[in-house]
């Protein structure tokens, strides 16, 4: 789960994070307003995509008429697909050089790390690996203040700024910790021209799977209307742009799908879990879903281990008896089960396959072969 | 010879009277697994399928000699399950559970390492020996043939699709690993392959891989150096940047992760890598054919 700008500062803020002065407006008025109580302005799109800068989302205003002007502009702008609704005017930062420091968790290592660039302002995957210090950190020691003097140094920070850098990586890492993050960055950190560290733009992304620690935290929904819908049921679902509709039962099996429709020159409308061991109810909920996209062609492929055969030819069944399933169905049917499944089928008029290969092959032909 | 688990294997199962640690410890036991206690918080003292219920990890070792967890309890009561069964002495914990979240599961992995303790997962189907008939945790039982080959996979239904492949090829299995499909997780690729190279048994090498992270490429590495082949197949070809499929840990992020860069190093690494899941058997053949002419 991703956080906007504003509530990372907050929270950053609340942390001892030195950050500028700011206010969320979702209003041209309130900018002005919020202008006068901070003067020179950065007015900031709110919106969960990177490069907002370059995308016009972020302008910049010297006087309140300018700043409420920037607002007007930037509001209501769609910003790679994401409506601007809300702002956040920032006290404007002048700048002697851009650094760049996060935590996140290091996959391979197992390991929280840090990580520190004195060349700041860009994304992070655009800076030179030699110009990146990384430093893992062991989960049962934490950042004490040396490793943040040691970081602080290797980025060519001195005397006060030192100090000042490697009391922000502890800060840093309490909130890594105390948040559940993945990721917990601030990019750029600007050294100003009297030499202050300040956080110019945050990011704080929190693992889904804490949520239930956080209820504090606002819920903000990613991805399209169709993948919340999905995703409200419980099931994992990405949103892709083919014709034909994928359910499959388990992630790999899902991601093993899509790419044998790709092999055969077809192209998957989505990506759909299904489930290990998904019963009757949620795979009709989810073929539901599939039919409600409008696809030239629907293919489930089911590997039965935990699922059942026959509760998946019931699920689809009872989708076509309901509400009409009106595009062809291709059905690739193995395992637990697997004759009351297929023997249901035949008698509604569904030959099922039993192999991945030809039924994936099938399925693209039906939706108009390669494309 | 299998690795991990065996016919030694005395196996606890936290969660045993909830939905699914009671319906897999049946199967657990219908495939010959030596389960020999359960832990739940209610009906201490009775029994789930003639298992005997503990009430901690702790009298399960002690009185029914367990040296092996498998964990079912929701995720966010599974690290309070992990730490328990490392700090009552069990050698492998299996973490079934979905959800962990992953700082914990960095914090559980600590902890099994100043322990000496072996963690499979979280988010996995666990693990299973044909010779041994030894299963922890959630695959199908008919699957599975005895034979030469070790698999190890991210995913449990891919893995479960390419093993009941290779049984219909006549091509058995020694051992079925799956190091699940968190971002974060306790064996890896290289400590399965680093133990089916050194098992007897096995004479080829299976592995499931897929998209994020660079567990595959890791593994490449020590491909180099194994004497024994290894045939791979990674999902994901069709997967956009930036998006979770399914698995936690199944995601491209600022670059990295690519299924190309997996492939790449896998070839590079000498491993027979299949374009489908289909095609695994007959390169597996293949390979052990050209190994023992």
């Amino acid at each position: 789960m991703k956080l906007y700008e504003y509530l990372a500062k907050g929270i950053l803020r609340q942390a001892g994070v030195p950050t500028a002065p700011g206010e969320v407006v979702d209003t041209p008025e309130q900018a002005r307003a919020a202008a006068e109580r901070i003067g020179p302005a950065a007015v900031k799109a709110q919106v969960l995509v990177g490069g907002r800068g370059k995308a016009g989302g972020i302008r910049f205003g010297n006087t309140p008429a300018e700043v409420e002007a920037a607002a007007r502009a930037i509001l209501g702008m769609d910003l790679k697909g994401y409506r601007v609704e809300r702002l956040y005017v920032e006290g404007r930062l002048d700048i002697a050089q851009e650094l760049y420091v996060s935590i996140s968790t290091d996959r391979g290592a197992r390991r929280p790390l840090v990580m520190a660039s004195a060349k700041g302002g860009v994304e992070i995957e655009e800076v030179a690996d030699e110009d990146i210090v990384r430093r893992h950190l062991d989960v049962e020691v934490g950042a004490w203040p040396y490793v943040g003097r040691e970081v602080a140094r290797s980025v060519g920070l001195e005397g006060a700024q030192a100090a000042a850098f490697a009391d922000i990586v502890t800060r840093l890492y309490d909130v890594y910790r105390r948040y559940d993050a993945e990721l917990v960055e601030i990019n750029p950190l600007v050294v100003a021209p009297d030499g202050r560290l300040v956080a110019a733009d945050a990011r704080l992304n929190v693992d889904d799977a804490a949520a239930f620690r956080h209820p504090d935290l606002p819920v903000v929904e990613e991805g399209t209307e169709l993948e919340r819908r999905v995703r409200a049921i419980g099931l994992a679902y990405v949103e892709l742009d083919g014709d034909i509709a994928v359910m499959a039962n388990g992630a790999g099996m899902a991601m093993a799908t899509l790419d044998a429709i790709q092999h055969y020159g077809g192209r998957p409308a989505n990506f759909l879990d299904a489930g290990g061991g998904a019963s009757v109810e949620p795979t009709a909920q989810a073929l539901e879903v599939l039919v409600s996209m409008h696809p030239k062609v629907i293919f489930i492929n089911i590997f039965g281990g935990i699922t059942r055969c026959d509760d998946v030819a019931r699920a689809l069944l009872q989708v076509r008896a309901s509400r009409g399933i009106p595009v062809p169905v291709v059905v690739r049917l193995v395992g637990t089960n697997e004759e009351e499944g297929v023997r249901l089928l035949r008698e509604a008029g569904i030959e099922a396959f039993r192999d991945m290969g030809p039924a994936a092959e099938k399925a693209v032909a039906l939706a108009g072969g390669r494309s | 010879m299998a690795i991990l688990v065996g016919s030694e294997t005395r196996v606890v199962v936290q969660g045993i009277t909830g939905n699914q640690g009671s319906f897999h410890t049946a199967q657990m036991l219908a495939y010959g697994t030596r389960v020999v206690a359960g832990t739940s918080p209610s009906r201490v003292g009775g029994r789930e399928h003639g298992v005997p219920i503990f009430a901690t990890v702790r009298e399960a070792v002690e009185k029914e000699g367990a040296n092996a967890s498998v964990v079912f309890v929701p995720a966010r009561f599974a690290t309070d399950a992990a730490l328990e069964a490392i700090d009552a002495g069990v050698g492998v914990l299996v973490l079934v559970p979905e959800h962990m979240p992953v700082q914990d599961t960095m914090a559980v992995l600590a902890f099994a390492r100043r322990r000496g303790v072996t963690v499979v997962g979280p988010n996995t189907f666990g693990v299973l020996s044909t010779e041994g008939r030894c299963k922890m945790g959630i695959p199908p039982n008919h699957i599975y043939r005895p034979g030469p080959v070790g698999l190890v996979a991210r995913s449990g239904t891919l893995s479960y699709e390419i093993a009941a492949s290779l049984s219909a090829a006549g091509l058995g299995q020694t051992t079925a690993v799956g190091i699940g499909g968190d971002p974060v997780a306790g064996l890896t690729f290289v400590d399965v392959l680093e133990r089916f190279e050194a098992d007897p048994e096995t004479r080829a090498v299976v592995m499931v891989g897929e998209i994020g992270g660079t567990a595959e490429e890791v593994a490449a590495e020590f491909i180099h150096r194994m004497t024994k082949p290894v045939v791979a197949y990674l999902a994901g070809r069709a997967a956009p940047p930036g998006k979770r499929m399914g698995h936690a840990g199944a995601i491209i992020e600022r670059g990295r992760g690519t299924l190309e860069s997996k492939r790449r190093a896998l070839t590079e690494a000498g491993a027979r890598v299949a374009e489908m899941p289909w095609e695994v058997a007959g390169l597996v053949r293949e390979a052990l054919g050209a190994r023992a002419g």
